[in-house]
């Protein structure tokens, strides 16, 4: 039933793998405004930072189907809130030998992480290399609840990171580059970022810089912000996290894909956040 | 095989159309005898008319995991004359059935809206039966492409 | 995740004879049955198959559920409220297992 479907998913690949397979179809972003459950504005349009190679920034929302779109703009439909909750669970959840949770010393999250994820990564002066909201977790489960850090991706992982970000949901996204070594680290992540790797020859800017706005196949290319992760993502009806996304798009360059929190990756995560400069934290977001 | 930038672009729109867009493909996964089995079996054997219910249905679904979908039967929903289930039906899916909302006269309107996951580019179906035993539906085409980067 | 959590909806007040929207939200796999492990055995159907809501202990609304309809399963339908009273809204999972919510209105 499916076969016929198959076959030309394959011959769809098979072409694509011969060039680059970017079809001249082209949409513009919308010119929509993001505003939740009529309250809030989010920020998806914004100018950018000096220095970059855009005048404006978009949110990857500006590039979904209207109904994608629906989905993010009420709190209530939005299937990522169902995380938000779990998150909220695990955060007043007693972890580890020391008998704490994360309410234990950060009280009511409403409050101690509001705005908080908006200025991640960070710069980390014990490990000497920035840190993300995950790895914040799992050190902080480490040394201050003597529980196990979390493996890449668990579930808890994803639900308490999005619970974590969602406090600074409508806050402009920033990196502070004037911490210890972070703009050493920001060279290093854009050179990540031009650079062409795998079987089909793509870097990141081939697509999120040269060919925004245009179809890679049926997918509509965004400018590849990362405002929204830990985002809901509809193919998987899950969270999917940042370096999962990372490593999930250069694997589809058909090159290696890097281990999630590794230098190479830490460094394009500092990286893509700066260009996404002065977007409003949308997590959970709502994609494709 | 030497491939032009050019023709490689060609070649490759040319191929996204046909995948995201080609009527042809359809008939080729869609369980047309399933799903008129299953829908006569709710009718009781009545074909159902055309009018009073409205499916909504997005043309292009962005994910065929997350499809949302609503239906609307126009009625007055009194005691005497109301909406009793409405059976929704995906033509093309490896079981056509989806689900089917029973209404009642507290209902106040019958409309519903869900979420539904589609295999393909295929025909989405809602049937409505009323108290009176009278059945209608609506047909809509939802074409469901296979995506770009991370399938 | 853990013990599947539902989200609803329902306005907190109304006036008699009102039409209100009430939505419904769980997070649920919906393992279809469809999809293959690994080692390409098929991953067992387990799925709600059926929601239920009803007021004050009458039939509202209700839905039969098959594995076409996507995780984390979304319910929007309307209920017509004459008087204040309860709704509870049911889900009951392939495993038996009926995971239940309850909320108030006030109609004036």
């Amino acid at each position: 039933m499916l076969k016929k479907q198959i076959i030309l998913a394959a011959t769809a690949a098979a072409l694509a793998a011969s060039g680059l397979a970017v079809s001249v179809v082209s949409a513009e972003p919308v010119d929509d405004e993001l505003v939740i459950d009529g309250e809030l504005k989010i920020v998806t349009r914004t100018k950018a930072p000096e220095g970059h190679p855009f005048d404006e920034v978009l949110s990857g929302w500006l590039y979904r189907t209207p109904e994608t779109r629906a989905l993010e703009a009420d709190s209530f439909q939005n299937p990522g809130m169902l995380y938000v909750e779990r998150g909220e669970v695990i955060w007043n959840t007693v972890e580890g030998e020391a008998g704490k949770s994360c309410a234990s010393c950060h009280n009511d999250a409403t409050e101690s992480m509001a705005g908080v994820a908006a200025n991640y990564p960070k710069w980390d002066a014990d490990a000497k290399r920035p840190i993300n909201v995950e790895l914040q977790i799992n050190k902080c489960r480490e040394n201050n609840m003597k529980a196990e850090p979390y493996k890449f991706d668990h579930a808890d992982q994803k639900a308490l990171t999005t619970y974590i970000k969602h406090q600074s949901l409508g806050q402009p996204m920033g990196v502070d580059l004037s911490q210890g070594e972070m703009q050493s680290w920001w060279d290093q992540g854009k050179e990540v970022y031009y650079r062409r790797t795998g079987q089909l020859n793509l870097s990141c800017a081939t697509c999120h810089e040269e060919n925004n706005g245009r179809y890679i196949r049926a997918d509509h290319l965004s400018q590849g912000n990362v405002n929204g992760f830990p985002t809901y993502r509809l193919k998987q009806a899950n969270m999917v996290s940042l370096h999962n996304r990372f490593r999930g798009c250069i694997r589809d360059t058909r090159a290696e894909f890097p281990a999630a929190f590794s230098d190479e990756l830490m460094a394009l995560e500092v990286y893509v956040t700066w260009r996404g400069t002065g977007l409003s934290v949308e997590t959970p977001a709502v994609r494709q | 095989m030497q491939v032009t930038r050019r023709q490689a672009l060609g070649l490759s729109a040319g191929a996204a159309a046909f995948v995201a867009f080609g009527p042809g493909i359809t008939p080729a996964f869609a369980d047309e005898a399933a799903t008129e089995k299953m829908l006569m079996e709710f009718t009781g054997g009545k074909t159902p008319g055309s009018g009073k219910v409205t499916l909504k249905a997005p043309e292009i679904a962005e994910n065929g995991n997350t499809v949302p979908i609503s239906i609307s039967v126009d009625s007055e929903m009194t005691e005497q004359s109301y909406v009793q289930s409405v059976m929704l039906l995906a033509e093309g899916n490896p079981n056509p059935g989806v689900a089917t909302f029973h209404f009642s006269p507290m209902s106040g309107e019958a409309s519903a809206t869900t979420r539904m996951r589609l295999a393909g580019t295929q025909n989405v179906v809602a049937v409505a039966k009323m108290n009176d035993g009278s059945v209608f539906m609506d047909k809509k085409q939802v074409k469901v492409t296979i995506g770009g980067c991370g399938g | 995740m853990a013990t599947p959590k539902p989200r609803v909806k329902v306005p907190k007040s109304a006036s008699a004879g009102e039409v209100i929207t009430i939505k419904t939200l769980i997070s649920h796999k919906m393992e279809s049955g469809q999809r293959k492990d690994k080692d390409g055995n098929k991953i067992p159907r387990q799925i709600i198959n059926k929601f239920t809501c009803e007021f004050e202990g009458k039939p509202v609304f209700s839905c039969d559920i098959e594995p076409a309809i996507s995780a984390n399963p979304y319910f929007e339908f309307p209920a017509k409220v004459m008087e204040s009273g309860t709704f509870k809204f049911t889900w009951v999972d392939d495993s038996g297992d009926v995971y239940t919510h309850e909320q108030a209105i006030e109609v004036k």
